[in-house]
């Protein structure tokens, strides 16, 4: 297994999101600050292997969201992101 | 709930261990009667913690298997790896009667609602077919008649989840269509040799890209990035794809 496939998807940091966000995140649409490219939060690339969660593009790489948990705080970084849309119609109807 | 529950908090929630049943030699499902369940869609998962004695705590996802019900209840199926730190214990020493700590339902992308009517295409690499299966579930409970197909891509005929249920399904409904797909060992009566998804089997076994379907691919990180890229070519657009990777190794954290 190559490590270039070492990475998740937004789906499985949708969990530790919802400590922050109210509404799920996954079908959010979010645009890369870097490449413009506009897609679902879920098919963004997701690494773990780091002292908390890094997203990226999952067309140019660029890093989109940062999440670190301490012990006192949670730090979000969330500057590699033009938007997210959230399609508020739909959460309704999810619940 | 419609309306109440768009700022629903996602917290801890207990769970009881209420079943257990092997899938395969290495796969086992957990029933849990989850407490305040609200309910959940075809696709979604859940968290799991679990947490030493020590204050040491793991977490996992784990996507739910069990179709939509309003009893409270799911189930998960949990793989076994060998290096794993939580799916051992949970598939080996959790008993009945155990608790554990779950937090969901999790994901609204990656789901299949009972109001979708266009032609759904599942495509599952192994474990993959855990919320592949829910979807099924939830077709079948709410007497839909959407026609399904499912691609099952699976090392080998003992490492198939849900067989009887599987087989007995295509049985009695034929709008329901499955493929295996075997990538190390095939039964006797196979008509393909062992092998990964490729354009042949694409091209052979799911629905054309005229047809206006939605896809559902889970799996390995490596084997969604193969089959979407399969989807691709055959003409299907990206943006009617849906996928959740499992990562390298198949166990998420």
């Amino acid at each position: 297994m190559s490590a270039s496939m070492n990475y998740l998807d937004g789906n499985a940091a949708a969990g530790e999101l919802s400590r922050i966000f109210a509404m799920d995140i996954t079908s959010a649409e979010g645009q890369c600050a870097n490449c413009g490219a506009k897609r679902r939060f879920a098919e963004a690339h997701l690494y773990v292997q780091c002292p908390g969660l890094v997203v990226r593009c999952a067309l140019c790489g660029h890093v989109l969201l940062r999440l670190v948990n301490t012990q006192q705080h949670v730090f979000l970084d969330l500057r590699g992101m033009t938007y997210l849309s959230v399609d508020a119609a739909q959460q309704e109807a999810n619940n | 709930m419609a309306g109440t529950a768009v700022l629903r908090p996602v917290t801890w929630r207990s769970a009881r261990v209420v079943g257990l049943r092997d899938e395969t030699a290495t796969a086992r499902t957990i029933a849990l009667a989850v407490r305040d369940w609200p309910g959940h869609i075809a696709g979604q998962h859940v968290d799991v913690r679990l947490t030493a004695p020590d204050g040491y705590s793991a977490v996992r996802s784990y996507s739910i298997a069990s179709g939509p019900n309003s009893d409270g209840r799911i189930e998960i199926t949990v793989e076994r790896l060998a290096n794993g730190e939580v799916s051992p214990y949970l598939t080996k020493e959790l008993m009945v009667g155990d608790d554990l700590e779950l937090r969901g339902p999790i994901g609204g992308w990656f789901v299949w609602r009972r109001d979708q009517t266009e032609p759904i295409q599942l495509v599952a690499g192994g474990s993959g077919i855990v919320p592949l299966m829910a979807m099924i579930r939830s077709r079948t409970s709410a007497g839909s008649s959407v026609p399904f197909r499912l691609l099952y891509s699976v090392r080998e005929p003992g490492a198939v989840f849900y067989r009887d249920e599987l087989r007995s399904l295509s049985e009695q409904d034929h709008s329901v269509i499955f493929t295996y797909a075997y990538t190390r060992v095939t039964p006797k009566d196979s008509p393909r040799p062992p092998g990964r998804i490729d354009a042949t089997l694409i091209a052979t076994s799911t629905w054309p890209s005229n047809l206006g379907s939605t896809s559902y691919v889970c799996g390995p990180t490596s084997f969604v990035e193969n089959a979407t890229d399969l989807l691709i070519a055959a003409g299907h657009g990206r943006e009617n794809i849906r996928t959740e990777r499992f990562g390298a190794t198949g166990e998420r954290k």
